[in-house]
C-alpha cells in the first residue's frame, strides 16, 4: 500500500501546511485586524507549501519556511502600493509583523482562538460565522466552502470580502472575551463549528463533505486544546466524534440508508467513540451540562443500548427533557418524541407531537414527516402514515432517504 | 478606535419613563463616560423629532420639508463621541447607556485616514 502511504504523507504535510497557515493569518491580522491583507501576504507562501510540502517533505520549522517566502513577496507588495495611500499603513505593519517573526519564528504566539472569537463575533452576520472560520483559520477556498454550504462560489467570495471588511472597520476585536462574556462568544464559535460539522455530514458520499466533517472535528480539537477548561467545547467535539464514529455503518454496501437502530454496530470506529466517551466523562467532571454535553450525553446512551443491549430509553427521555428546557426546538421536541414512542408506545408519541403541527415551520421539515410517518405506521394509522412518509419522500435532498422511504412505503401496503 | 454612538429614542417610551430617575442615570452616566475614560466629548442632546426640518436639493429644485429625515418609530436623539480599542468596548458602553433602554444606539466606526491598530496586543 505504498500508494496509500505517500497519500497519508501527503494529508498530514497538508495539515501542517494549514496548522500554520492559520498561525500566522491569526498572528499577523491581530493587530490591525486586517484579516485580507494578512491572507494576501501568505497567499503565495501558503500555495508554495500546499504543492511542495506533500512530495518534499514538511520542512523543521514549517513557520519560518512560510514566513521566508511571505517576507519576500510582502516588500515586492509594499513597493507596488507604495501610492495608494489607504492600505499601505495596514501592509506596513503586516511586513513588520512578518519580519519580526521571521527573527523569532519559535516564539510566535497562537492567536487562532481570538481569530475565531472575531469570526463568530455577534457584529458578523450569523452565516458567515463558519465560512470565514473555515477561510482564515484552515485556509479554504470560497470555492470549497461555497460547495459545501451550497452557495455561488462567486456569492461566497463576495461575503467573505465584505466580513473581512467588516471585523477591520468596525474594529472587532481579537482576543478572548472577558469571563462574562465568554459564555455566549464561545457558544457563537462552537455553534460556527458545529455548523460546519453538519454541512459535512448531511451531504452523504460527497468527498467535499467528508474533508469539510474533518475540518471541523479539527478545529473542535484546537478549541478544545485552547481552552482545556470549557466543559462545553469538549461535548461538542465529543458529539462530533459520536456521530463521526458510525459514518461506515449508516449506508449499506449498496447505499442503501441505515437507520440507527438497524446499523452493524461492528462498523462503529471504536477508537472515535473511546475518545467521545472520554471527552464526555471530562466535560461532566468540570462543570454544569449545556446543550452540547447533553447531546453528547444522548449519544452516548445511544451506543451504550446498542453496543451492551442496554436499555438506555429511559435515560434518553430524561435527558431531551433536560435540553427541551434548555433550548425549546421543535427538532428538539421531535427527537424528544421518538425517544418517547420507545417507552410507552406510539400514541403517546404523537399525542406529544400534536403541539408541533401549529408550527409553520414543520410544513417543509422533512425529519417531521418521516418521523409522524413512521409513528403512524407504527400505530397502524395507515392512511395517515402513508400521507406523511410520502411527504417525507418529496422533502427528502437525498437519494438514499428517499429509497428507504420508498420501502416504507411500500411495507404498508404489503403489511 | 473612534466610535460615534447614535441615540435613536422611542419618544413616546422616553416620555413615559420615570424622568427623574432617568436623568439621574444620565448624570451618573456621564460622569462614568468622563471619569472611567473613553468618552471624547460631551455628547449633545436633540431636540425631539418633531422640531427638526429637512432638505434636498437636486433637479434644480430645493425641497424643505417639515419633519426628520425618516417618519419611523424611533428617532436620532443625540450622539456622543468615544474612543476605545475596539468594538466590543464600545458595545459596553452603548449597554451601559440609559438611552439603550428607550431605544437603541447605533455604533459607527468614525471614517480614520488610518484605521488605528489595536496597541494594546504585545507580542
Amino acid at each position: 500500500m505504498v500508494r496509500g502511504e505517500s497519500n497519508e504523507a501527503a494529508r498530514a504535510a497538508e495539515r501542517v501546511a494549514r496548522e500554520s497557515y492559520g498561525r500566522l493569518v491569526a498572528f499577523l491580522a491581530a493587530r490591525t485586524r486586517d484579516v485580507a491583507g494578512a491572507e494576501d501576504a501568505l497567499a503565495e507562501a501558503f500555495a508554495a507549501a500546499l504543492h511542495t510540502w506533500p512530495t518534499e517533505g514538511v520542512p523543521h520549522n514549517p513557520d519560518a519556511w512560510l514566513l521566508t517566502v511571505a517576507r519576500r513577496r510582502q516588500t515586492d507588495a509594499l513597493r507596488r502600493r507604495t501610492t495608494r495611500q489607504a492600505g499601505e499603513e495596514h501592509l506596513k505593519m503586516i511586513a513588520d509583523e512578518i519580519e519580526a517573526a521571521a527573527e523569532a519564528p519559535e516564539d510566535i504566539p497562537d492567536r487562532r482562538l481570538a481569530l475565531m472569537f472575531a469570526c463568530a463575533h455577534p457584529a458578523i452576520e450569523r452565516g458567515m460565522r463558519a465560512p470565514l472560520i473555515l477561510q482564515t483559520i484552515l485556509g479554504l477556498t470560497a470555492i470549497d466552502i461555497a460547495a459545501a454550504f451550497l452557495i455561488p462560489p462567486a456569492t461566497m467570495g463576495q461575503r467573505l470580502v465584505r466580513a473581512k471588511a467588516r471585523i477591520r472597520d468596525a474594529g472587532i476585536p481579537f482576543g478572548i472575551p472577558d469571563k462574562e462574556l465568554l459564555p455566549e462568544r464561545l457558544d457563537a464559535v462552537l455553534e460556527a463549528i458545529y455548523a460546519a460539522y453538519t454541512k459535512g455530514w448531511a451531504e452523504i458520499g460527497d468527498a467535499a463533505s467528508i474533508a469539510l466533517a474533518e475540518e471541523a472535528i479539527w478545529l473542535g480539537r484546537l478549541v478544545v486544546g485552547l481552552l482545556p477548561d470549557e466543559p462545553e467545547a469538549k461535548g461538542m467535539l465529543a458529539l462530533m466524534l459520536y456521530t463521526e464514529a458510525r459514518r461506515a455503518a449508516r449506508r449499506s454496501a449498496d447505499g442503501a440508508y441505515v437507520p440507527l437502530e438497524q446499523q452493524d454496530t461492528s462498523l462503529w470506529d471504536d477508537s472515535q467513540i473511546g475518545l467521545a466517551e472520554a471527552l464526555l466523562k471530562a466535560a461532566n467532571a468540570a462543570g454544569p451540562s449545556g446543550r452540547y454535553q447533553i447531546e453528547a450525553a444522548i449519544q452516548s446512551a445511544h451506543v451504550a443500548r446498542r453496543t451492551l443491549g442496554a436499555n438506555t430509553w429511559p435515560a434518553i427521555l430524561a435527558l431531551y427533557d433536560h435540553l427541551l428546557a434548555l433550548i425549546a426546538s421543535p427538532v428538539v421536541a421531535l427527537n424528544r418524541a421518538m425517544a418517547l414512542a420507545e417507552l410507552e408506545g406510539p400514541d403517546a408519541a404523537l399525542a406529544a407531537l400534536a403541539p408541533l403541527s401549529a408550527d409553520k415551520r414543520m410544513a417543509d421539515y422533512q425529519p417531521y414527516w418521516a418521523a409522524r410517518g413512521h409513528l403512524m405506521a407504527r400505530a397502524g394509522l395507515k392512511g395517515e402514515a402513508h400521507e406523511a412518509l410520502t411527504l417525507a419522500s418529496g422533502l427528502a435532498t437525498d437519494e438514499a432517504v428517499r429509497h428507504y422511504l420508498r420501502g416504507q412505503i411500500a411495507a404498508l401496503a404489503d403489511g | 478606535m473612534r466610535y460615534m454612538m447614535l441615540i435613536h429614542h422611542d419618544e413616546a417610551a422616553l416620555a413615559n419613563a420615570p424622568q427623574k430617575e432617568l436623568w439621574a442615570d444620565y448624570a451618573a452616566f456621564n460622569e462614568a463616560l468622563a471619569k472611567a475614560g473613553g468618552g471624547m466629548a460631551a455628547g449633545e442632546r436633540l431636540q425631539p423629532a418633531s422640531a427638526a426640518t429637512t432638505v434636498r436639493a437636486g433637479d434644480g429644485r430645493t425641497d424643505v420639508l417639515d419633519g426628520p429625515y425618516a417618519d419611523t418609530k424611533e428617532q436620532l436623539a443625540g450622539y456622543f463621541l468615544i474612543e476605545v480599542d475596539n468594538l466590543d468596548e464600545a458595545i459596553a458602553w452603548a449597554k451601559r447607556c440609559p438611552s439603550s433602554r428607550y431605544g437603541s444606539i447605533e455604533i459607527r466606526p468614525l471614517a480614520e485616514t488610518y484605521p488605528r491598530p489595536d496597541l494594546s496586543l504585545r507580542r
